[in-house]
């Protein structure tokens, strides 16, 4: 698999997500804000974590209007597989691509931990390989990670099975952890090729560092 | 021209810098605030003389980068 992954002024998980898919046999490639192209023959864009353009105006606002982000558009419209991971997730939605917007967490802090997320939907190219109620164990660093959609674009998530993760104890029930609506911590759009979620999978890849549940989740893709 | 656009949270969208504000407000003593919400003021300096042109303008900036409707609603002031 080819991954390409986008650098913006403030990016700061480009080499974290680089070294997660080369660990798991893929070959990556940076993608420079300023491109026009994507590169060819690639699988997946991943949109990492960071903070691009030191999330002035609103988190991901600036960069959804960056040149490669019109060739992204177009990869999405045609079928093409996008994650987001973080801000990416915030680039996402700023950009139409996926439904809602990401508010500052409820306690205004920035939260940074390890969290429980329990499978919501696993009838996609992401996380076929998790089960669904399987809980799985990711870290979290954001400050915006407040998701907002109105009760009509939620029915629509829920009907459609667009709701992948939400934030939950060991036993996957949902917990309040920065005020989304009903937990959410991850969706994906109605044709169910872009991907958005705020913890980070590249960061769960070794027991030893606290969980590997994220080499499942980027496995996923592989299909 | 100088337009005043002035962005605030949806009513409705739950507005955490507002609420916590408010709730600092009350532990100084300040009991008869009924409720505090927090926004920001975008003021866009613009070279036209035309105030409809302006606004028209300036409305959207505000649909297309300076607010996100899908949260936000704004109001603009020409001056």
């Amino acid at each position: 698999m080819k991954v390409a992954v986008l650098r913006f002024p403030g990016t700061n998980c480009e080499f974290d997500t680089q070294y997660a898919f080369e660990k798991l046999g893929h070959t990556t490639e940076l993608v420079w804000h300023e491109d026009e192209k994507l590169p060819v023959d690639i699988d997946l864009v991943v949109v990492p974590g960071g903070f691009s353009y030191g999330d002035y105006l609103r988190s991901g606002s600036i960069a959804r209007f960056s040149t490669v982000m019109k060739a992204v558009s177009s990869y999405a419209n045609n079928g093409g597989k996008v994650l987001g991971i973080c801000n990416g997730f915030q680039i996402l939605t700023e950009a139409g691509l996926l439904p809602g917007a990401l508010k500052r967490n409820n306690n205004l802090h920035f939260i940074s931990k390890h969290q429980n997320l329990c499978v919501i939907n696993n009838d996609n190219d992401f996380l076929n390989k998790c089960k669904k109620g399987e809980v799985l164990n990711i870290p979290i660093a954001h400050a915006d990670g407040n998701y907002y959609i109105d009760d009509e674009g939620l029915k629509k998530l829920e009907e459609n099975n667009q709701i992948l993760l939400r934030y939950s104890d060991s036993e996957g029930n949902p917990v309040v952890v920065n005020g989304s609506v009903t937990s959410i911590a991850g969706i994906c759009n109605e044709t169910k090729n872009v991907f958005g979620l705020m913890p980070h999978p590249e960061r769960a890849l070794e027991s030893i560092l606290g969980s590997d549940d994220g080499v499942r989740m980027l496995q996923g893709f592989e299909n | 021209m100088t337009a005043i656009v002035n962005v605030f949270l949806k009513k409705g969208v739950l507005d955490p810098q507002g609420k916590a504000s408010h709730h600092a407000l009350d532990s100084l003593g300040f009991s008869e605030v009924k409720d505090v919400r927090i926004g920001k003021q975008i003021i866009v300096e613009l070279d036209s003389e035309d105030k409809e042109k302006a606004e028209a303008e300036v409305k959207e900036m505000c649909e297309t980068l300076l607010a996100n409707t899908v949260i936000e609603d704004y109001t603009i002031e020409i001056r």
